[in-house]
């Protein structure tokens, strides 16, 4: 039991619980199902930028991807825009999207590297570059997902929404590379001290450009299945994801100054976003109350999580 | 010729600044009046002051993603509260400003990553926003409007004010024994420690100065735009952080130029107008802002190029 407080990840788990249960608590058990499945359904989306955003974050004090919504956007797009409806073409949409994911994690770190921009910097202006992309691929338009495909995002098998069932599979790979690999274990290490990694002959340059890759992919994946699930793509559809995939990957536990990160948490910091949003939403309040309260319940759960060891910042 | 290094510093951001400039003159020679100027400039007035308000914060090595929020917040208390009942006004915004100094000391004391408590207060000033006022409105206490729309001879008011607010800045950060302190934080916190200064004072000050100057970026909003609504200033978060990188500044070390942070922010404000003077496609418009970005960015890494071959020889 002891161990298992000291995990950092456990607190996340705690929150989300205990919101969970003040929410079914107030409908009086009624909601049990339909909030579940809904809170697995909409934290898998957050899971799955949030892992991308995490093996960014692990590289150290100023790693953010801040493409991640812009990326979402346009892969929806272009690869809604490509399958145009067909089921048979639900694959070379999923290949197109991650071409698209791809093109973007190389560009990113083209520019982290060849102008030496600070992460930060240059993943926003390249966001500012993808989405313009994506404002002119789209027009407006508003094509429908692949009918099987929007039927897979959006139906449960065995109770549980397969959205949930596939962000679990891409964080049990995760978890297996983050803590399994040498690829783990060399990026947690450039986290902890660049300068030290690369005298211990650490490819700093080839483990941090795989690492905007994988992110950038990931959140390529996500806007192409957040797409079908919604029924077509939106060029806001990313916007909630920039601020979402910090704090998930944050509240999770990941140190923000990198080199220590779990995937768990992440599961635990997107199912308590999610269900403060519904938890406040059950309770009828106000939109400007709600906000206070989901920006109040962040810092304390930053506060209640900070207590568990020094110079995590 | 000696040159020193914050002279040097400033190089890049002055220079892609007349670069910028002169393109607008170039294409739009009418810009080139008093009237045209005034116009230019005009919203980049708060702009500058929000930008030197996260340098403070990104001087002592964190990080502000509330800063949008909290102008928009205090936009709000200004066009209603400041005009209706100016002794409630100036007694909120009072309290905000200890707020931010109240966030300063716990970030410190309980070691917080100050990105995610920020991006809780974000939703806090949002919510408290939506709160004062649900529906776009208000007026703007006549003091700020005659302050914002007076026409000094000669020079535009814009100019003038950015002017007079890079050379206060630069006193107040650069040369007063409080901004040493606040710069050696962000520099080395232990050796400041060791020599006997006490820490909570320099990060509550830092704090405290860039919610003033916050402030003073809300009611400069307010006094153009004449009325005020809870989403006005969102993108001025991303804006600040690009517009203190821009002028030389650094995420970490207390490496900051209060000057260069003001350029960053004309700097900024001009690129919009210099596109849509270019006639550029809307669709294409803010990736062009993104390419702008880049290519001063890259400008920056020429001239420091230069600068390490200078030392050289």
């Amino acid at each position: 039991m002891k161990s298992l407080m000291a995990k950092p990840w456990i607190w996340s788990f705690v929150a989300a619980l205990s919101v969970w249960l003040a929410t079914i608590g107030v409908t009086a058990g009624a909601s049990f199902v339909g909030l579940s499945q809904a809170a697995l359904t909409f934290a898998a989306f957050s899971v799955l930028v949030g892992i991308g955003q995490m093996f960014v974050i692990t590289l150290g004090p100023g790693n953010i991807d801040l493409s991640v919504p812009a990326t979402m956007t346009l892969a929806g797009t272009v690869a809604l825009k490509f399958m145009d409806g067909h089921n048979g073409l639900i694959v070379h949409g999923l290949i197109i999207a991650l071409a698209v994911g791809i093109g973007v994690g190389v560009l990113n770190y083209a520019l982290i590297k060849a102008l030496r921009i600070p992460p930060i910097i240059a993943t926003l202006s390249m966001s500012f570059i993808v989405q313009s992309a994506a404002i002119w691929t789209n027009r407006g338009l508003r094509i429908k997902p692949p009918q099987a495909l929007a039927d897979f995002t959006t139906s449960t098998s065995f109770g549980i929404p397969n959205i949930a069932l596939l962000a679990l599979l891409i964080s049990i790979v995760a978890w297996v590379l983050l803590h399994r690999t040498p690829y783990g274990r060399w990026i947690a290490a450039i986290g902890q001290s660049l300068p030290a990694a690369r005298m211990a002959g650490i490819a700093v340059d080839g483990n941090r450009f795989v690492t905007y890759l994988l992110c950038a992919s990931l959140a390529a994946v996500c806007g192409y299945l957040l797409a079908c699930f919604s029924g077509g793509a939106a060029l806001n559809m990313g916007a909630e994801y920039l601020l979402m995939s910090i704090a998930v990957v944050v509240i999770g536990g990941t140190a923000v100054a990198g080199g220590d990160s779990n995937v768990p948490g992440i599961w635990g910091a997107s199912l308590f976003m999610f269900l403060v949003v519904s938890m406040l939403n059950t309770y009828g309040l106000g939109a400007g109350v709600r906000l206070i309260m989901t920006g109040a319940i962040i810092i304390a759960v930053i506060l209640l999580a900070s207590g568990r060891k020094a110079g995590a910042r | 010729m000696r040159v020193s290094a914050d002279t040097l510093r400033l190089a890049v951001p002055v220079a892609s600044f007349l670069l910028l400039l002169g393109g607008v003159f170039f294409l739009q020679p009418r810009t080139m009046s008093y009237n045209g100027l005034h116009l230019l400039f005009n919203l980049a007035v708060p702009i500058a002051l929000a930008t030197i308000a996260q340098m403070l914060i990104m001087a002592v090595n964190d990080l502000d993603l509330s800063m949008g929020t909290f102008v928009s917040f205090v936009a709000c208390v200004a066009a209603t509260y400041l005009h209706d009942t100016p002794l409630m006004g100036v007694l909120i915004l009072l309290a905000a400003i200890a707020t931010y100094a109240a966030l300063g000391v716990v970030i410190y004391l309980r070691n917080l990553p100050s990105i995610v408590v920020t991006l809780g207060m974000s939703f806090v000033w949002a919510g408290l926003a939506v709160l004062i006022l649900p529906v776009p409105g208000g007026t703007a206490p006549e003091w700020a409007r005659a302050v914002m729309i007076s026409k000094p001879p000669l020079v535009p008011m814009a100019i003038v004010a950015s002017a007079l607010l890079a050379v206060f800045a630069h006193l107040l950060i650069m040369r007063s024994s409080l901004g040493v302190l606040i710069r050696g934080v962000g520099g080395n916190q232990r050796s400041v420690q060791r020599a006997g200064w006490s820490i909570l004072v320099a990060r509550a000050s830092a704090y405290a100065l860039a919610a003033s100057f916050a402030v003073a970026a809300g009611i400069c909003l307010v006094g153009l735009t004449t009325s005020a609504d809870a989403n006005i200033a969102l993108r001025y978060t991303l804006l600040s952080i690009a517009g203190v990188i821009f002028g030389g500044g650094e995420f970490t070390g207390g490496r900051i130029s209060p000057i260069g942070a003001v350029i960053g922010a004309l700097t900024l404000t001009l690129a919009g107008s210099f596109l849509s003077f270019l006639r550029i496609s809307p669709d294409w418009q803010i990736g062009a802002q993104g390419a702008i970005l880049i290519m001063v960015l890259a400008l920056r890494l020429l001239l420091n190029r230069l600068e390490s071959k200078g030392r050289v020889a």
